[in-house]
């Protein structure tokens, strides 16, 4: 189990009809590190994430998610992987605490694991609002909670600190930073902070792999270099 | 690369001969009809255009179900042309059966004609595939989707045509016939070449379009290869085939 | 599969018990639709064939209304992907779309069949046909569901989805329509008859068509 590594993706292709999202992807993460992706808008880092997570299927190459062949055994990866993208994934109408207990239902997991998360975070308070009246912030913080309800061990995380002030990154720390234990894909714009706690650094350009290396030794200004 | 260019011409030429041999017949080695005269004669156009229609809609249903399993374009662009293409033969089937009602009956339009009623509803049905499609940006959703319909409708088209069978059953008998057993020998040679003959022209008409999908498809990636975009991706409903990987930019 | 589907299912009822919006409208456009009908056809009562057809063509419509709604909050609020990232069957949300669009049809039902007979049948129905009503309700609402369902996925991915609902589901739905008025007819009638067994059996055979088709490829419309 500790052998295998955690991410093993080798020439993974995906398309848009005539367009590349992203190309030839290979690389590999060992369990418990963190990868950051760097790399202008549309690039192909909601794409990688979204492949791992099962929602896309690759048209190349070959992609293993927690030893899960994605194309042969994808539906097994599911119940183990969280995803906090752009949208927060609840539905407006219902309150925190409604949208957690769909959730739970749907992995599964006893409800008193919402009433720990809700009070890890803060929002026990604003639990039984409907989610239209939060703002944005607190609706992240509910979104954390989604994403990590069932333990995930391999974390997605599309621009986390995005729509959070920095109390409420510290408090969701815990749960999805570095310490959680949990590996990780983290999408960044912030060449400084994005490189903390990260193992490794991948860098997309118009899908294509323009940076690979291990985190110690990129330096900001080389992410800068994407963008250009 | 698949083509679909060969042997067009001989089938086209074959195709052309039975479709005038099959009129010739039915013009003039034909009996006329007794009750209707010389427009009875339409029957042997407007049946081989239905039957060949209901065929063409299954077999898109097929290619959908093809499509779904293999995810191989070939089999969108089959689904695509072949619903397309009957389609056409539905609205022939559609104006030909109208004009015999007009010419049998007096109205441009006999509600007890099950066959037509059917085709009407199928008509209108398949009508909606093209803006269906159109209207869906993402060309792998709009494949997948295209094919879940082709076979919604596909299955639909018999079902249909059962059902609309039953409601009118009570009311006139069948004035058309269109199974195989009862037709006098005189009428059989012409009757079957038709169908022959419209099966064919559906096939030949299906690989002329499919060509030249293929065609296009192929020189838009070969401009690509020579050198740049050429823009952007205008919205389409029709299938597009897929290119291959392009090389790494240096 | 059937947690799945619980859970889904106790979400639609939360929603639409939170806020209460296809279920009034389609009960609300029935209603409208008779007193439209009454001045229409310019009749005070209707009776066998123009009755049922009446009834059908206004149940049909309101529930184009419900199929234009039915993944609505899905696709708007991300729900597609929610449920795609979760270790359940994905055919359980066609389960259980397919039972809230029978469940929005019967509640309806149960406002406009009374306002129906209320209002614009003549012949009123007894014990007997009452319950063969329910028959013919209980397989036409199914089918209308399931097609529903299928429609509603269909549309709900394309940009002109109230236009393409319509289009597609009327359709499609014309074997059912056809059993439907067929089977209800003889019960609207003035010397009321005894339910033509047939049509019973063609709503069932579309049903179990459809259903089948609509459970075997329901898996590649919600994929990405």
């Amino acid at each position: 189990m500790d052998a295998q590594p955690a991410l093993d993706l080798r020439g993974v292709t995906r398309r848009y009809g005539e367009r590349v999202a992203l190309a030839d992807c290979t690389f590999t993460l060992d369990a418990g590190r963190t990868l950051v992706v760097f790399g202008p808008n549309g690039a192909g880092k909601s794409t990688l994430l979204r492949i791992l997570a099962t929602l896309l299927r690759t048209h190349e190459g070959t992609a293993k998610v927690l030893g899960h062949d994605l194309k042969k055994e994808g539906w097994k990866v599911r119940g183990h992987v969280g995803l906090l993208g752009h949208d927060p994934l609840l539905y407006k109408d219902l309150t925190i605490r409604e949208n957690l207990r769909f959730h739970a239902r749907l992995y599964r997991v006893p409800e008193a694991r919402i009433d720990e998360l809700l009070e890890a975070v803060g929002l026990t308070v604003r639990a039984d609002d409907q989610v239209h009246t939060l703002s944005r912030g607190l609706v992240q913080r509910a979104a954390v909670c989604r994403a990590v309800l069932h333990d995930p061990p391999l974390l997605l995380l599309d621009e986390p600190r995005a729509n959070l002030d920095p109390a409420a990154a510290d408090i969701v720390e815990p749960l999805i930073g570095a310490a959680s234990g949990r590996t990780r894909v983290v999408t960044s714009h912030d060449p400084v902070g994005g490189l903390v706690g990260a193992d490794m650094a991948l860098g997309l350009q118009a899908g294509y792999t323009a940076l690979l290396e291990p985190a110690a030794g990129v330096t900001p200004e080389m992410v800068g270099e994407l963008y250009r | 690369m698949v083509t679909y260019g060969k042997g067009l011409r001989p089938l086209s030429i074959v195709t052309a001969i039975l479709l005038a041999g099959g009129l010739v017949l039915a013009l003039f080695y034909a009996p006329i009809d007794a009750d209707q005269g010389f427009r009875q004669k339409i029957f042997y156009i407007h049946v081989p255009m239905a039957i060949t229609a209901m065929g063409g809609f299954i077999a898109g249903g097929i290619a959908g179900i093809m499509y779904l399993r293999t995810e191989d374009a070939k089999w969108d662009l089959r689904s695509y042309t072949w619903i397309h293409q009957a389609l056409i033969l539905a609205l022939g089937a559609l104006i030909t059966g109208s004009i015999w009602a007009k010419t049998a009956w007096g109205h441009w339009w006999v509600w007890d004609e099950p066959t037509l009623v059917s085709f009407l509803i199928v008509f209108l049905l398949y009508c909606t595939y093209q803006p269906l499609r159109f209207s869906i940006e993402d060309r792998d959703k709009q494949s997948r989707y295209a094919a879940v319909f082709a076979i919604t409708a596909g299955a639909f088209v018999p079902l249909n045509f059962m059902a609309v069978r039953m409601a009118q059953s009570l009311s006139h008998p069948r004035v058309l016939a269109t199974s195989e057993g009862g037709l006098p020998p005189e009428m059989q040679l012409p009757f079957y070449t038709m169908i022959v003959a419209m099966i064919l022209l559906f096939i030949t008409l299906s690989k002329y379009e499919m060509a030249s999908k293929n065609a296009r498809a192929q020189i838009r990636t070969l401009r690509r290869r020579m050198g740049g975009d050429e823009g952007p991706q205008r919205r389409s409903a029709a299938p597009s085939l897929p290119a291959t990987t392009p090389t790494s930019p240096s | 599969m059937r947690h799945a589907v619980i859970a889904l299912l106790r979400k639609e009822a939360a929603l639409e018990l939170r806020t209460p919006q296809v279920i009034p409208a389609m009960a609300l456009f029935s209603v409208i639709t008779y007193v439209v009908f009454h001045f229409g056809l310019k009749r005070n009562q209707l009776e066998g064939d123009l009755a049922s057809g009446v009834l059908w063509v206004t149940i049909l419509f309101a529930a184009m209304l419900g199929i234009a709604r039915l993944f609505v909050s899905d696709r708007e609020e991300g729900g597609f992907d929610a449920f795609l990232l979760a270790p359940v069957d994905r055919t359980a949300m066609f389960v259980a779309k397919a039972i809230s669009m029978f469940s929005y049809l019967v509640l309806v039902q149960v406002i406009a069949i009374p306002a129906f007979v209320i209002l614009l049948l003549g012949p009123t129905p007894d014990g007997t046909q009452a319950l063969n009503l329910v028959a013919v309700l209980a397989l036409a609402d199914l089918g209308i569901a399931v097609v529903g369902t299928l429609v509603g996925a269909l549309a709900v991915q394309t940009r002109a989805r109230d236009l393409i609902v319509p289009m597609l589901a009327l359709p499609l739905l014309v074997p059912v329509i056809i059993g439907a008025a067929r089977a209800s007819a003889p019960l609207f009638a003035l010397h009321a008859t005894a339910l033509p067994g047939k049509w019973l059996a063609v709503l069932a055979l579309y049903d179990l068509v459809f259903g089948l088709l609509a459970y075997g490829v329901f898996d590649y419309l919600v994929e990405d």
